[in-house]
């Protein structure tokens, strides 16, 4: 059968300062297909589709889409309305949600005319209907959004940009929040939808659903595309190493005995007024040398396990012990003390204070330390030289020691954390997905200082949601399910997955 | 003393509404902004330059229904201007109101002396006049109350029931809350962010300068100096008060009217024993003290204060 392009993208540029995002990039979508755009963070992948979307106005290059002639078009630049209406429906990494409205009126925002006296509610809840019985996606249409589960939110993503009639759906990093089965339902879901015409671009950086999903690969790397190959004659091997551009070693684990108890957890409930986002009844003894994996989808109480451990919140029953000495009422300086070092989920907010130096925050867990600060005043001097040993140390690349934190990138920002947490040689090691959002080079880096950490006799409690981490790296698995963890010795995704969707066998 | 008489007597319940009226243009033009996500501290300027417009106008010799035109088109020039610095240029929406409130002020009060320079008692023009509604004004109690006020109270609660319906069952409400909750969503789904956030400043400032009109043109029937004294700042507390939405934004204008209303009859009933001032201080007192009780629940808009640039990484 002749293939019909409904998607073209020609030469498309886009410069930041002086990064070059997007460098000429070509890329044909037909009928019917779906093309994965494969690469790392900060390949360039959603850039293109925020160009192709109308987000951002390239600097070079046009994208023509199909009319319903057959002919091409021309899309002006720079305007989502124009995007839509040629039946180009994006969903976004970042939730483009309000959450104050209803999954309704988020639906309905911007299909129909502004100028209308009222709404016609009713015609577009029979189309939504329709709509979630035909792609088998589900959600409760009147809840507001901030009420959602992220999983949910997801769904209305999607359904929102289908609502608008689209013929060309992209998709950036859709399984990102979504368990092993959610992300294969939704998979599911969308083969259907193809299999009646609709064409797919599909972002991510996940090989595996990579190859499972798309019928045509476009590999870029630093803003080019590097590679483009139908998916049954892709290799896994050769198109890893397209992505990252050179081979890169996976850093493997050393054997390592285990040590003497570090954390202990006795019977801990934390109630957060949310019976899934509480703590319920946990019990266990992690080992220096151990690495505990702690799967499972957010929002399960991962929040509250992490807060727990970073001395931000007290459990309300129970008892919680490092080094066998029980703490009473932890604050976040005396888990420090005792010897925990965090590595927080939202490293941009919890991390740094994005417009203090990065001299200065390498220094923010240890201001009480005399070589810092004495009589109140800091030691600049002391706190250049750490500044600098460590950013050699820890490879932390960027304006310099001076410059203010949010102008590293995220990989650095991360790598300035472990600095600052690894350098205290700490007992236990809070890892809370240490790598999302890095790309690939930095997560290696990333794993590997926690394999060290382990090796020197360090226990880690890694919380993750990427279950491909949570097998490489981890001695022992927990899953976290509505506040609750439950050990598994299977290595198995499948089971684990089911373990994850709170199916306990 | 005789409290309960006091809230019994007709005149108490119609000096609250027409204490109420400017505030509630000057809330439902704050609701408005907010809800876009766009803070507008211009609006204790934006009331003068509106009861400047609208009595000059007046003053010079257009018909009343002018006056109120002018005002509103006083109100949107200011809107325009902090919509020009807070939505595509980003700037500091605190500092933008403020400085629109400075201008905006100072410009009434040059306005003023210049138009008059040497006039030493503010002249006085034929205001809106109460309203006889045949029939409605002759019952008892309630008549006199709701409809012997002037055109303009009701013009208030016209747009208090405008701007609800607009809200909650228009496309443009849903857009405008979905603007001031998360841009990105109103971005990704065609619609203009910038276009929205300058229509509803500049028709909420248009709709605080409505308020400023009332004081000129229904209330003293004069413009002085001074004469604004904090209504836009009541009405900034209000927006919160009323977790911005209309219903309780009207709710809370009247209860501060009424406030208002009580201090005045409680100063003549208790004036000799009480210090004056301490009444004159209540509603302010009451309104903080309202504010504290529900603020904290307060559901803020999300974007309020955040400026959004297209095409930003």
């Amino acid at each position: 059968m002749e293939k019909t392009p409904v998607l073209r993208l020609r030469g498309l540029t886009k410069t930041f300062g002086p990064i070059t995002a997007a460098d000429a990039i070509d890329l044909t979508l037909h009928q019917g297909e779906v093309l994965a755009l494969l690469g790392e963070n900060g390949a360039g992948k959603t850039t293109l589709m925020n160009m192709l979307f109308g987000h951002y106005t390239p600097d070079g290059g046009t994208v023509e889409v199909s009319d319903f002639t057959g002919g091409m078009i021309t899309l002006p630049a720079g305007q989502p309305q124009a995007a839509i209406d040629a039946g180009i429906g994006m969903v976004h990494q970042h939730f483009t949600l309000a959450e104050n409205l209803s999954v309704m009126d988020n639906i309905m925002l911007g299909s129909e005319p502004l100028f209308a006296l009222k709404r016609d509610r009713k015609a577009a809840r029979d189309k939504l209907r329709k709509l979630m019985e035909d792609t088998g996606l589900h959600v409760p249409v009147d809840a507001r959004i901030g009420t959602l589960s992220v999983g949910e939110r997801q769904r209305v993503e999607i359904l929102k940009a289908l609502f608008r009639d689209t013929r060309i759906l992209v998709l950036d990093e859709p399984t990102a929040v979504l368990t092993p089965q959610e992300a294969d339902g939704l998979f599911i879901a969308l083969r259907e939808i193809v299999a009646r015409g609709l064409s797919i671009v599909f972002i991510s950086h996940k090989l595996r659903e990579v190859l499972a999903f798309s019928d045509h690969i476009a590999v870029l790397r630093h803003g080019q595309k590097v590679g483009e190959l139908p998916t049954s004659e892709a290799d896994r091997k050769a198109i890893a190493r397209l992505m990252v551009g050179a081979e890169n070693a996976t850093p493997q684990r050393a054997a390592v005995s285990v040590g003497a108890p570090i954390l202990g957890f006795q019977n801990i409930t934390v109630k957060t007024g949310n019976a899934r986002t509480s703590l319920n009844d946990l019990s266990f003894m992690l080992h220096a040398g151990e690495i505990l994996g702690i799967a499972g989808v957010s929002g399960n109480g991962q929040s509250a396990f992490a807060q727990l451990l970073s001395g931000l919140i007290t459990p309300d029953s129970g008892t919680l012990s490092l080094q066998g000495v029980a703490q009473e009422n932890p604050t976040p300086k005396s888990m420090i003390d005792s010897g925990v070092g965090r590595i927080p989920e939202d490293r941009h907010h919890d991390g740094v204070i994005s417009t203090m130096s990065v001299a200065e925050n390498m220094v923010l867990e240890r201001l009480d330390d005399p070589e810092i600060q004495q009589r109140g005043f800091l030691n600049k001097t002391a706190m250049a030289e750490n500044a600098k040993r460590l950013s050699a140390d820890y490879d932390v690349r960027g304006p310099g020691i001076t410059a203010r934190a949010t102008l590293l990138s995220g990989g650095n920002i991360q790598k300035l954390i472990l600095a600052r947490v690894l350098d205290r040689d700490p007992k236990l090691i809070l890892a809370n997905q240490p790598t999302r959002g890095l790309d690939f080079g930095a997560a290696a880096e990333v794993n590997r200082r926690l394999f060290a950490a382990r090796s020197n006799g360090a226990a880690v409690v890694l919380i993750s949601e990427d279950l491909d981490e949570i097998l490489q790296l981890s001695d022992r698995i927990m899953v976290m399910h509505d506040g609750t963890l439950t050990e598994t010795d299977s290595r198995d995704r499948a089971e684990i997955g089911l373990i994850m969707a709170g199916q306990t066998s | 003393m005789d409290i309960l008489q006091i809230f019994l007597n007709e005149s108490f319940w119609t000096a609250s509404l027409r204490i109420a009226t400017p505030l509630i243009f000057g809330v439902m033009g704050a609701l408005l902004c907010e809800r876009a996500g766009v803070l507008n501290l211009g609006i204790e300027g934006i009331f003068a330059a509106g009861a400047m417009a609208g009595w000059l106008a007046v003053y010079l010799g257009a018909p009343l229904w002018l006056g109120v035109g002018a005002a509103a088109l006083a109100g949107a020039f200011f809107g325009l201007l902090h919509a020009i610095l807070t939505v595509p240029l980003g700037l500091s929406q605190h500092v933008s109101g403020l400085g629109i409130t400075m201008l905006a002020t100072s410009s009434a009060y040059f306005l003023y002396r210049t138009a008059l320079p040497d006039v030493t008692s503010p002249p006085r023009i034929t205001a809106f006049q109460p309203l006889d509604t045949p029939l409605l004004s002759d019952i008892p109690f309630i008549g006199p109350i709701l409809f012997e006020q002037t055109a303009l109270t009701w013009l208030a609660f016209l747009c208090v029931g405008l701007v609800w319906w607009m809200l909650d069952r228009t496309p443009l409400g849903v857009a405008l809350k979905a603007v001031g909750d998360n841009p990105d969503a109103v971005n990704a789904q065609g619609l203009s962010v910038y276009r929205l956030r300058f229509a509803a400043v500049i028709i909420g400032s248009s709709l605080m300068a409505l308020g400023g009109a009332f004081l000129t043109m229904s209330a003293f029937d004069a413009f002085f100096f001074g004469m604004v004294n904090g209504r836009g700042w009541v009405c900034i507390a209000l927006v919160i008060f009323a977790s911005w939405r209309p219903g309780r934004a009207l709710f809370g204008a009247i209860l501060f009217g009424m406030f208002d209303a009580l201090q005045v009859r409680l100063q003549t009933e208790a004036g000799a024993i009480i210090p004056s001032q301490i009444f004159l201080m209540t509603p302010y007192v009451l309104s903080i003290i309202a504010l504290v009780l529900v603020a904290r629940r307060a559901d803020y808009p999300r974007a309020l204060l955040q400026p959004w640039f297209k095409g930003q990484r």
